[in-house]
């Protein structure tokens, strides 16, 4: 069952890239970026569970769900023209 | 029992997850492409970690769990959101059914 789960979740991981490498504006870049951040928080879960192991991929998958929210946030504010409003 | 009801929810939220990446790449233009990014992705890792958490039983790891659906779900529309604003006063245009640029 959980190599079923981890098989469509590396798929769902793998499609968003088509939209990074072929988007027409950075905006859709920035878009399949988060995706495949979100996508990687869930697959690490499910790897945690797996291997019983979850007490010790759960710090990593809260340390990287912040890391992908601050990136986007602060990627968006830099492509921002004119004075950013917060 | 909490087996199969985490295990519906794992299901169910991998589902969701497929469904928002190939809206990602399917959709004609940022905006619709925000959406797809944000609705259909938020809940198929809200149902996803739900179902582990459900799966775990109460320990401190579900606690945690539910820590990473909370800052989740507030992070992600937000960061969405501040890139759509981004991209619409720097100019991309919406995309229109009859093919014309509004």
């Amino acid at each position: 069952m959980t190599t079923v789960w981890m098989t469509f979740l590396v798929a769902a991981l793998l499609l968003p890239f088509y939209r990074v490498i072929a988007g027409p504006t950075v905006f859709d870049r920035m878009v399949g970026v988060g995706v495949i951040g979100t996508k990687a928080v869930i697959l690490l879960c499910v790897i945690g569970h797996t291997y019983a192991r979850l007490d010790m991929f759960l710090d990593i998958a809260l340390a990287y769900s912040m890391l992908n929210f601050l990136g986007v946030i602060v990627v968006s504010k830099y492509l921002e023209p004119g004075e950013p409003q917060l | 029992m909490s087996i199969w009801i985490g295990s519906g929810m794992v299901t169910l939220g991998i589902f969701f997850s497929v469904i928002g990446s190939i809206g990602v790449i399917r959709l004609p233009d940022f905006y619709s492409r925000t959406h797809a990014a944000t609705k259909p992705d938020t809940l198929g890792l809200m149902l996803t970690i739900l179902g582990l958490a459900v799966l775990e039983g109460i320990t401190l790891s579900s606690a945690k769990l539910l820590l990473i659906v909370l800052f989740v779900a507030l992070g992600n529309p937000t960061a969405t959101h501040a890139l759509g604003r981004a991209a619409l006063r720097s100019g991309v245009k919406p995309w229109t059914s009859r093919g014309d640029k509004a």
